[in-house]
């Protein structure tokens, strides 16, 4: 008797509403579903925390406020005082990839940044749009990031091709940083999920380490949203203050 | 030897990676008592960094855990 233990398995996309244009197929998918609970949970919470404007706020606008107070203060922190423009942008990709993880923690349910196109275009938009900036602020001087103060010029010859690998590296680092986090945990839920259901009595210690493993994935999920924004931000910094 | 078990080897051998992420975290939070026992009250500076160092230096064993993935399911 083996129970078939296929871990990957949680990963498909199935579409929910079957929807085709052309020859493009642009289905509902569960991934959608699940991005766009993710979009009305944030503004749900955010909107309707903050419809009374209490000067003592009350639990959900207590809840609204320390998002908002816990991103500005990471931006104003990192990216110093040009940064607050860019304080609408970091706080949507903080809020959107925890609420997104926190979804795919909920039994049965799918894990959005689990797919590493998803990861990948959030990374790209990152890079670009933190490029983007630097150049216009910065003009041709931008290209100073990649040399660094006071090496001698022998050295640069080395160093200048690093740092510019370094740098065209990072939406890579940042997509699959999330995204292997996120499958890492789900398959080994799945895994010991599997033991449990099929060595019988004995499962009760797959069980346990499964109950520990959830823990471990709260955790995670919360810690990549926020290793993903401040990230975020110091990547900004860099291409504002250009060291 | 046919690819199966190829890859079998091959996804073993990428979990090699996890010893540099278990050290790594080993080092950051050693890092952290260290600094939180000698000066309790830097705790609350301390430890962002502690959590984003454990972050990074998680996510470049992983880097390692994913391409045994790759490796087993995807080719």
């Amino acid at each position: 008797m083996a129970i078939e233990i296929r871990p990957l398995e949680q990963f498909t996309i199935e579409r929910l509403i079957p929807f085709h244009i052309g020859g493009v197929d642009i289905s509902y998918t569960n991934a959608a579903f699940l991005m766009t609970a993710a979009v009305v949970l944030i503004t749900a919470l955010i909107l309707l925390g903050t419809r009374k404007h209490a000067l003592i706020p009350g639990r959900w606008q207590s809840l609204a406020e320390m998002s908002y107070e816990f991103v500005a203060d990471m931006v104003e922190t990192n990216v110093g005082h040009g940064g607050r423009e860019f304080f609408p942008f970091v706080f949507t990709l903080f809020m959107f990839i925890l609420f997104a993880n926190f979804l795919g923690l909920i039994p049965y349910s799918y894990t959005v940044t689990s797919q590493i196109i998803v990861t990948f275009a959030l990374a790209a938009v990152v890079f670009i749009g933190v490029t983007i900036v630097g150049i216009v602020k910065h003009g041709f001087h931008f290209l100073r990031l990649f040399v660094p103060q006071g090496v001698p010029a022998v050295l640069l010859l080395l160093l200048v091709p690093i740092e510019l690998l370094s740098y065209c590296i990072r939406p890579f680092t940042l997509s699959i940083r999330l995204f292997a986090n996120m499958l890492a945990g789900h398959t080994m839920l799945a895994i010991f999920g599997g033991f449990a259901a099929s060595i019988g009595l004995l499962g009760i210690f797959p069980l346990g380490i499964n109950i520990l493993l959830v823990a471990l994935e709260v955790l995670v999920a919360a810690l990549q949203a926020y290793v993903f924004a401040i990230l975020t931000c110091l990547y900004l910094s860099d291409a504002i203050n250009l060291h | 030897m046919d690819l199966s078990s190829a890859k079998m080897i091959g996804a073993g051998l990428a979990c090699i990676a996890l010893v540099g992420a278990g050290i790594g975290i080993g080092n950051v939070f050693s890092a952290l008592i260290n600094s939180v026992a000698r000066n309790p009250a830097a705790q609350g500076q301390v430890q962002p960094f502690a959590f984003l160092g454990f972050a990074l230096a998680e996510a470049t064993g992983l880097f390692g855990l994913a391409i045994a993935f790759l490796i087993l399911f995807v080719f």
